[in-house]
């Protein structure tokens, strides 16, 4: 299967160990993609503040530039503000054809031009479960990832508002769930998988940031979680090297690694930890893929592991 | 409570009007029947001047000065829940956006809650505008250092921990086609408006 792939800003450092495991598994799963070639930023959440046009114009180039690519009529975006930048645009285009008069007359300045509808764009996500598949995903795995509690977490902009075709719940999605559960994780349901993680608050407003930061910790911790997964770099970012701050705020002890789905798919796949970015997560994943039989070598030595008598967690029934 | 379709035959129509001119497509702003479904599932809601249900009063009460004052659309996550739970299919988030863009324009932001939101929106479009790529290391000093210089130190051991991870660039990146890029959205800003 091909696709066109477009990175996004954020996999080419920050989130490097999500691209890098995005690889592998598509390798290991027979999945073509194809980097779009000079692609630009998406404008992130920034743009559309700022203005308007030019905003839906930067978008504009990337879905032009993917389009006029051969081999495939699909674009796969890893990261969910890419994601959803990249829908938005196409959606509205068709929607408004005199916003599609204006994008492509701003998009001609560059040579370029994009119609709507000639691109479908896809979350990595979508990709694995709906074309590879749960069965053929499970088919592959080598080291079932047997004992490990694992919080899926979906964020917001993969599942709302489905400005295309919308291949999850927006309330109550279950995707990432039964992906983790043909890898042979133990799966945590909490309440809070879909909800937000502040997304750049932390550079506007960083108590309010950390204030959902944190309900998302304790939401995973309370279920007992061993380790959150997730599938955006932003969030990623926040719940990772936000941790600490949240620890120092709430006066918490939340040692809770945050890896991407890729990165468990490729562990459960038997690809080796250092091919698939694991130890560049801030908050060591070390002691929790240690359960799994799986050894990193951690930068620094990780703190000692949460004793159930270091916080007054509430206790799930039947739990002493 | 006069609802917004009501209001809009008042003298104050012109701020309402505004807000739907700014907002892409046809938001369904008149459509608000003040439920509060909005304000109820925010995540920053609590952290808001207004909720979203008392910000769209406000827009059709024509209060254009208090709401472009407001932190509200600042604080707004983009999270998209209220969007997906709006009985009446409001464009809730868009809105938002275009309330960002009109007290940038109006210059109120300034005095608002929030007034250093539009400064890192800006920061990092400058980035994108001169490389075509977003550079967090330059975002994160360029808007801290002249923010909260205090925050800076204080981000300092994080920012060193991304980057012996391998996890930040100390310089940005550009694309090969900026001059391409910089054409396309040179463009789009003279051919502007609220579409």
């Amino acid at each position: 299967m091909n696709y066109h792939y477009y990175p996004g800003c954020s996999l080419e450092r920050n989130a490097s160990a999500y691209h890098q495991s995005t690889m592998a598994v598509a390798k290991t799963l027979g999945l073509q993609f194809m980097e779009v070639p000079d692609w630009n930023c998406c404008g992130a959440t920034e743009y559309f503040s700022i203005d308007l046009l030019t905003a839906y114009a930067l978008v504009g180039r990337n879905l032009a530039l993917a389009a006029q690519q051969p081999g495939s009529d699909q674009l796969v975006a890893p990261c969910s503000a890419c994601f959803l930048n990249l829908t938005k645009t196409d959606r509205y285009m068709a929607d408004s054809p005199e916003l599609a008069e204006k994008i492509n007359l701003a998009l001609a300045a560059g040579g370029l031009h994009y119609d709507s509808g000639s691109l479908r764009v896809r979350h990595l996500l979508d990709v694995v479960v709906n074309d590879v598949g749960y069965d053929a995903v499970a088919a592959r795995v080598t080291n079932p990832l047997k004992g490990l509690r694992v919080a899926p977490y979906y964020g917001c902009l993969i599942v709302r508002p489905g400005y295309r075709e919308a291949f999850d719940d927006p309330e109550y999605p279950t995707t990432l769930d039964k992906l983790m559960r043909a890898l042979g994780a133990e799966v945590v349901d909490y309440p809070m998988k879909a909800h937000c993680c502040g997304g750049h608050m932390t550079q506007i407003s960083q108590p309010v940031a950390l204030d959902l930061i944190h309900r998302l910790l304790k939401s995973a911790a309370d279920y007992e979680a061993d380790l959150i997964v997730t599938l955006c770099p932003m969030c990623q970012l926040n719940l990772d090297a936000y941790q600490d701050n949240v620890n120092q705020m709430f006066k918490t002890d939340f040692h809770l690694p945050v890896l991407y789905f890729t990165q468990l798919m490729g562990l459960a796949f038997g690809l080796k930890a250092r091919d698939l970015g694991i130890g560049k997560e801030l908050v060591s994943a070390r002691l929790a893929l240690a359960k799994i039989g799986v050894e990193t070598t951690a930068e620094k030595p990780s703190p000692k592991p949460r004793s159930k008598n270091d916080l007054p967690m509430p206790r799930m029934p039947g739990e002493g | 409570m006069a609802t917004a379709a009501a209001v809009s035959a008042a003298p104050t129509v012109s701020f309402f009007e505004e807000v739907i001119a700014a907002t892409p497509g046809d938001p369904r702003l008149e459509l608000c029947l003040q439920c509060g479904t909005c304000g109820g599932s925010c995540p920053s809601g609590p952290d808001m001047d207004h909720t979203p249900r008392a910000l769209f009063a406000m827009i059709a009460a024509g209060m254009k000065e208090a709401v472009l004052r407001s932190n509200t659309p600042w604080y707004c996550v983009s999270c998209y829940y209220c969007i997906v739970r709006c009985p009446q299919e409001i464009h809730i988030t868009d809105v938002m956006y275009a309330l960002k863009r009109m007290a940038i324009k109006e210059g109120f932001y300034r005095e608002s809650k929030a007034s250093e939101a539009p400064e890192f929106s800006r920061t990092f479009i400058d980035y994108v505008d001169n490389y075509g790529r977003s550079f967090e290391l330059g975002l994160a000093t360029r808007y801290h250092l002249r923010y909260h210089p205090l925050d800076a130190v204080k981000m300092a051991p994080m920012a060193i921990d991304l980057f012996r991870r391998g996890r930040m660039d100390l310089t940005p990146k550009q694309i090969k086609g900026i001059g391409q890029l910089k054409a396309i959205l040179a463009r789009a800003k003279e051919l502007g408006g609220a579409v």
